[in-house]
């Protein structure tokens, strides 16, 4: 890693610009964005109406706080596309996430946001050791998850070789893995850990049987425990990026070969960091929510995006040569999403999966670990006297179309525990649905 | 001639099944027969007493699921082939059974099968038509019992 | 919508080589068969061997009929040479792979370079103008993603068409329907049952296609029949067109139907198609049934000579009157081996035994039944239980049925529907059970 840092590992210009510089950048590409949605977007040119502000108020970064922010729910509100800024003719591709209910969010690209994400994702891989002569195995889910096809492309602008092994069937997985001489893995951690754990049944030892030599990891939580036991498992070095559908999917932010936080791509986008309850700036160095603002992206542009995500800012600078400021890793979230094994989940939506087979929600309880290091959902539900029938078959249809009712609304398969009235733990005041036993505050803190 | 079953939802988990019977003993209800289905998951209990109405109220209190469903009793000759006779009539006539578990009585020629079908109407008139069985009332079939336990 | 779609300039098919005056047409598919031969000789030695073994040399092709000259290439010769003996570049310039199920559960793989993703973009392209697509529609792709050449080859080709690819891959029919109808898709792009499966699903959210925005469907990846394609027709209002296309000559995008929706145009100018004997292996005159051969004539990074596809087709003698001069073939019906299609997916019986196997130590009698339900394939697979993993807990038997259908959905890439039968029920003809049957072509007649 260290070798790599006196490389050349620099992907584009713009990634080392003088402060000065690339703040004037900034500032113009946010006057710019302003403009386009006050122009093309209804639901900016309210809000900016009913504040009173135009483009013509925004003259430096500092001034975005003089923008509104936009949070979850705008998007769920105006659906399916008011938010978005081009004609739809214009749109290359649509993608999606989890919304907090049934519906998803849309994300969605012109060929030029595409062009951009492609470069995002090749800033991170390229600085992690990715070179045109290598392969890449691409172990993310495709399909309207963003992930899979951000790195997919992000390989190709690279010029190395793209193996789309996508998720599942781990065995096939690490034969390719060897058989094909790959030196660079993308999934989630635990799914790396995952590959270790499996080759290992396979009677293999996977730091010495595997030929990978880098990993970019991203799309999930994750501690410096795992980040150690991830190298040293598969002896390679073990890179963290950082995205969110939302304003792109991944690219937003991607750690160099120093490894000392996650490089923030601020010519794209403008980075504030809040206190979740005041909605003001934090001091340098505390942790506090993400707030993005997009420069660039023609498709939807968001100004002042909350992210949720809880975080560090580190602005000194950094031995690398790049100039952007970098996040530490998210050690938290300011709502109840939970991320499981990559994809977004709301107890929410588990709520209305419960409704929607049993016409009334029942007590019910989640709970996540990662045995195996792949992550488990757990969901318990107190069985009530209409739900019960003599008959094993009706039982196990019952069981059947939660299960499946889940999985069409969360797009994850969980274990269903049907349990006994009164069984499971009441709360006063606002429920606690989820008990999350993957890591604990200290580890993702440290 | 349908007699009341009550069925209970277990948790497949040690004590599951010693909290029902210990709300039941402790309330003085006895328990005419018995029998489990498993997953992996969970199970059914499915109890046959005099005292149901009791028990579903006991159990109910206890925080349990319970169900009433309506089976049929049949007593059949307890020795080779009995069973499969009676089974042989409901093939014959296109009956399916959902479920069935049976109890002898000792030292007597006969056994007791519990069954449910999907019509249990019309199980029962075909039993009433046959020479060798007979459909069991509730009242026989705590008779039957109380005759095996004087027995035995 | 619609009235902006008008603005937006269609894709110009009369420019493409689909239109090329026939002996022009040959005169290309000559120069591109003798430079893809020279190209194989030079650096595949699996080729070499094999033409040096029948003393032919690059320099004997004259003709496009010399082609016969060339050894046959078969599926087991892909397995052989895993995973890239036949790999024709330098490993460096490989840009994308892609597999395929092999046989015995060894993948097969697929190597692709800049310039072969480029031509794959362009038959794709080239499929979707012969289907009537063009830059502004809403394509939403429904064939799976990953190794899996359907997702991706459709994918590249609806973006090099300037369309907005919706890439759903397969499952969660709900959320298909909803996007469908939210996002205003206007063409899909799925295996025909699965298309089937996404009408039925409307219809249970109280949904009519009808009323969607939806125009056209492009299916393939299994075989189905003009019977299915007016039924679509008729429950949707669309236009369902027939493409096909396997991994090992570059995925989709081999051949497709036209607006006439008669026979599928095969892109011959990349693609050299032979009808033979499929016992013989004699060649076959245009207008004969027989088993499909391909050879690659522009691929790059793995050329393929004479491929066997197992296919039973015939090659159209008419002109087509769409006015593409690219020969057609008739709709698959059948192939000439034991595997078998489904939900778009190949699977041979031994690999069901792989898995069986596997978890079994000992191979069980089994039966592989396909059936349709609701338009949908269905395989079950029926494994008779011995008395030494008989249990007579309930918990303990459903374990088992997980375990065996886990076993094989991870070699194959499809849930099956595992049923565990009693000892003896299965029929054995001669002693050796009949492994496949197959009740899809009754449920639909």
């Amino acid at each position: 890693m260290t070798q790599l840092a006196t490389e050349q590992t620099i992907w584009d210009k713009n990634e080392s610009l003088p402060r000065e510089e690339l703040e004037a950048l900034q500032a113009k590409r946010l006057k710019e964005a302003v403009a386009r949605v006050y122009q093309n977007v209804p639901f900016y040119t309210k809000k900016f109406d009913d504040l009173g502000i135009s483009a013509d108020d925004i003259n430096s970064i500092e001034d975005v706080r003089k923008l509104p922010f936009t949070v979850k729910t705008d998007l769920r509100d105006n659906y399916p596309l008011d938010l978005l800024a081009v004609p739809r003719e214009k749109l290359a591709r649509l993608h999606a996430s989890s919304g907090t209910t049934g519906k998803p969010t849309f994300a969605v690209f012109t060929q030029e946001d595409l062009d951009t994400w492609s470069d995002l994702c090749a800033r991170f891989l390229y600085a992690g050791g990715l070179r045109k002569n290598q392969f890449a195995h691409v172990a993310f889910g495709y399909g309207l998850f963003t992930g899979g096809f951000g790195l997919h492309y992000g390989i190709e602008r690279v010029g190395a070789g793209v193996i789309p092994a996508a998720s599942g069937n781990t065995r096939r997985q690490i034969s390719l893995l060897r058989d094909l001489n790959t030196e660079t893995l993308i999934c989630t951690p635990s799914y790396a850990l995952n590959i270790a754990e499996v080759a290992r049944e396979e009677g293999l030892d996977p730091a010495k049987d595997l030929p990978i030599k880098f990993g970019h990891f991203g799309g999930e939580p994750w501690t410096e425990d795992m980040r150690e036991a991830i190298e040293a498992e598969l002896g390679i070095t073990a890179y963290n990026n950082y995205g969110l559908s939302e304003v792109l999917g991944p690219g937003v932010a991607g750690e160099c070969p120093c490894r000392n936080g996650m490089h923030l791509q601020e010519d794209h986008f403008l980075f504030e960091l809040v206190d979740p309850q005041t909605d003001e700036p934090v001091k340098p160095g505390e942790v506090g929510e993400l707030i993005i603002t997009n420069l660039t992206k023609q498709a939807t542009t968001l100004l002042r995006y909350r992210t949720r995500d809880l975080c560090v800012i580190h602005e000194d600078v950094c031995d690398c040569g790049r100039t952007t400021r970098r996040m530490g890793r998210v050690i938290g979230r300011s709502d109840d999403m939970m991320i499981i094994r990559g994809v977004n989940v709301f107890p929410s939506q588990i709520e209305e999966a419960l409704l929607s087979v049993e016409g009334t929600t029942p007590h019910y309880m989640i709970e996540l670990d990662r045995p195996g290091n792949l992550d488990r959902v757990t969901v318990s539900v107190e069985i009530q006297p209409h739900m019960f029938s003599d008959k094993m078959t009706e039982m196990n249809m019952l069981k059947r179309a939660i299960d499946k009712e889940i999985r069409t609304i969360t797009g994850i398969g969980v274990t269903l525990n049907l349990v006994q009235p009164q069984t499971l733990a009441r709360f006063e005041g606002k429920a606690k649905r989820v008990i999350d036993n993957r890591f604990t505050k200290e580890e993702l803190e440290k | 001639m349908k007699i009341q079953q009550l069925s209970v939802f277990l948790e497949n988990k040690p004590g599951q099944m010693a909290g029902v019977f210990d709300i039941l003993g402790s309330n003085g209800v006895n328990i005419i027969t018995m029998s489990t289905a498993d997953t992996e998951q969970f199970g059914i209990l499915r109890i046959i007493t005099r005292e149901w109405e009791k028990a579903k109220t006991v159990l109910e209190e206890g925080q349990f699921v319970v169900n009433l469903t309506p089976v049929v009793a049949i007593q059949v000759p307890h020795k080779p082939g009995g069973l499969s006779s009676i089974l042989a009539i409901f093939q014959k006539q296109n009956i399916n059974i959902e479920y069935m578990y049976a109890f002898p009585c000792a030292h007597t020629t006969e056994a007791v099968l519990i069954a449910r079908f999907e019509d249990p109407d019309a199980a029962i008139k075909v039993v009433r038509e046959s020479e060798n069985f007979k459909a069991l009332t509730e009242e026989d079939v705590f008779k039957e019992k109380k005759a095996c336990e004087i027995q035995s | 919508m619609t009235a902006a779609l008008d603005q937006i300039a269609p894709f110009h098919p009369k420019s493409s080589p689909d239109y090329l005056p026939v002996d022009q047409l040959r005169q290309l598919q000559l120069q591109r068969l003798q430079q893809i031969v020279q190209h194989s000789y030079d650096n595949v030695p699996l080729f070499r061997k094999r033409m040096d073994k029948r003393s032919i040399a690059p320099s004997d092709i004259r003709t496009l009929e010399d082609i016969q000259l060339l050894p046959f290439t078969v599926k087991t010769d892909l397995r052989d040479e895993y995973p890239l003996g036949l790999l024709a570049v330098p490993m460096k310039d490989v840009v994308r792979l892609h597999a395929s199920s092999g046989t015995t559960g060894k993948p097969i793989v697929v190597a692709y370079n800049q310039q072969d993703l480029g031509t794959w973009a362009e038959v794709m392209t080239r499929t979707f103008a012969a289907c009537g697509l063009h830059a502004g529609d809403v394509v939403q792709n429904a064939y799976g993603y990953g190794l899996f050449t359907g997702g991706l080859g459709v994918h590249y080709g609806i973006e090099s068409l300037g369309a907005t690819v919706v890439p759903i891959s397969g499952g969660n029919t709900t959320r298909q329907v909803m996007l469908m109808k939210d996002f205003g898709t206007t063409v899909i792009c799925c295996t025909p049952s699965y298309f089937l499966r996404i009408i039925d699903k409307a219809n249970e959210m109280g949904l009519d296609l009808k009323d969607f925005p939806i125009r056209a469907g492009v299916f393939g990846a299994e075989p189905w029949t003009d019977s299915m394609r007016r039924r679509i027709e008729q429950l949707t209002d669309i236009k369902a067109f027939d493409i096909y296309g396997l991994s090992e000559i570059i995925g989709p995008g081999v051949g497709c139907h036209c607006s006439a929706q008669e026979g599928l145009h095969i892109f011959e100018d990349h693609f050299y198609p032979e009808i033979i004997d499929p016992e013989t292996c004699e060649p076959l005159p245009d207008g004969t049934e027989g088993e499909l051969v391909l050879s690659t004539l522009s691929k790059q990074a793995m050329p393929m000579l004479r491929y066997r596809t197992r296919d039973i087709t015939a090659i159209y003698t008419e002109e087509c009157s769409c006015g593409r001069t690219i020969r057609r073939i008739r709709r698959i019906g059948r192939r000439s081996d034991d595997m078998f299609i489904i939900r778009g997916v190949n699977v041979f019986p031994s690999q069901i035994e792989t898995a069986l196997l596997n978890v079994e130590g000992t191979l069980p009698h089994y039966q592989i039944i396909l059936t349709k339900h609701n338009d949908m394939d269905q395989i079950e697979v029926q494994v008779e239980v011995t008395s030494e993993h008989f249990s007579d807990t309930i918990g303990a038997l459903e374990r088992l049925r997980k375990k065996l259908s886990a076993a094989i959905a991870e070699i194959i890439g499809i849930r099956v529907n595992l049923r565990l039968v009693e000892p003896h029920t299965i029929q054995r003809s001669e002693g050796k059970a009949k492994r496949v049957i197959d009740k899809r072509a009754e449920a639909e007649s």
